[in-house]
């Protein structure tokens, strides 16, 4: 199934979680925030997360800024 | 009426700056953005000896090579006051939004810089939907510093919303032209229940002492020090700009006269 992810088109399997999503970006232990369509998906409950078809995902960071 | 419930006025070495319940020694409170990379971000963030530094919020695939250390990395949370900001939100949604993934990325963080924006060419902060998103965010239990007009009136509203700080405009942000307005910074400074700092229009050091000599609690800047030729030399001087403005401000500066007071006695000339 695809979803979005930071704007991009994605092709997933079914069974990914958020967490295995996350290890795939190489974000794996990084600080980063999750959105899935608005809202937080915190951080305690990835491992266990799964997308459907169409969901669209956020994966934020804290770069420079004023 | 008691009279010791006046606080004693304060001196430079019992001199602090409270803000969400935290004290902080340092009154300038430095950004992030637009450094040429992050050591000389970590360099520039020392000279200036904030406590405070505001960080961005934006997707992993910008603004970070996957060789590079992250900017928390830089600048770890445990040693800095870590506040995000909502730059680049039009709208109160969007600022919310946001802020939530703020607090998800620092664990529950609570402190934010809400700023929501205008007009592209102006930066200048769309003030409806600013009050907007203060609401939702207070009822979110969010500590919220916010960006604003320099209108005493909309000041004191977000301050009545529940703002632990509220910050308005010197000048448009990174423009460098000062404090265009001290009288209504001066009016704001005046009627505030909460700590005023200046953000944005500081364009050198002489800017960030009129903010302080004007009262204000503090001054929040970034393109005046990140894109000074040298940006660490230049983070060192407004250390020492809000230094020098809270002391005259304390110290309490003479009236403006017209005419000239003689400095040397007038009794004992000899001629």
């Amino acid at each position: 199934m695809q979803i979005l992810v930071n704007g991009n088109a994605t092709d997933i399997a079914e069974t990914l979680t958020a967490q295995d999503l996350i290890q795939r970006l190489e974000l794996g232990g990084k600080r980063i925030a999750l959105e899935v369509n608005g809202e937080i998906v915190p951080r305690s409950t990835h491992g266990g997360y799964y997308f459907k078809s169409g969901d669209k995902i956020e994966v934020v960071h804290a770069i420079g800024g004023g | 009426m008691q009279m010791n419930t006046q606080p004693k006025p304060s001196t430079p070495s019992t001199d602090v700056f409270t803000v969400a319940g935290k004290v902080y020694r340092s009154r300038l409170l430095i950004g992030t953005g637009k450094y040429k990379d992050l050591n000389e971000t970590r360099r520039a963030v020392e000279a200036s000896g904030a406590e405070i530094v505001t960080v961005a919020i934006r997707r992993t695939n910008i603004g970070q090579r996957k060789d590079e250390p992250n900017l928390l990395e830089v600048l770890p949370p445990g040693q800095y006051t870590i506040l995000p900001n909502t730059a680049g939100c039009y709208n109160a949604d969007e600022a919310v939004r946001t802020c939530r993934l703020a607090r998800e990325l620092l664990d529950d963080h609570r402190l934010v810089k809400l700023e929501v924006l205008g007009d592209e060419r102006t930066l200048y902060p769309n003030v409806t939907e600013t009050l907007k998103a203060t609401e939702i965010l207070i009822k979110e239990d969010f500590q919220v510093m916010v960006y604003t007009s320099d209108d005493p009136l909309i000041a004191k509203r977000l301050e009545e919303l529940g703002c632990v700080a509220v910050m308005p405009l010197g000048a448009p942000i990174g423009s460098g032209l000062g404090i265009r307005n001290p009288y209504n910074i001066l009016s704001i400074v005046e009627n505030a229940g909460v700590p005023i700092l200046v953000d944005a229009g500081v364009g050198t050091a002489s800017d960030a002492a009129i903010a302080m000599e004007l009262g204000c609690d503090g001054v929040l800047m970034n393109t005046a020090v990140a894109h000074a030729k040298n940006p660490v030399l230049m983070a060192a001087a407004m250390k020492k700009a809000v230094q020098a403005g809270r002391e005259a401000y304390l110290a309490g500066r003479i009236p403006r006269k017209r005419f000239a007071s003689a400095s040397s006695p007038l009794e004992g000339l000899f001629f």
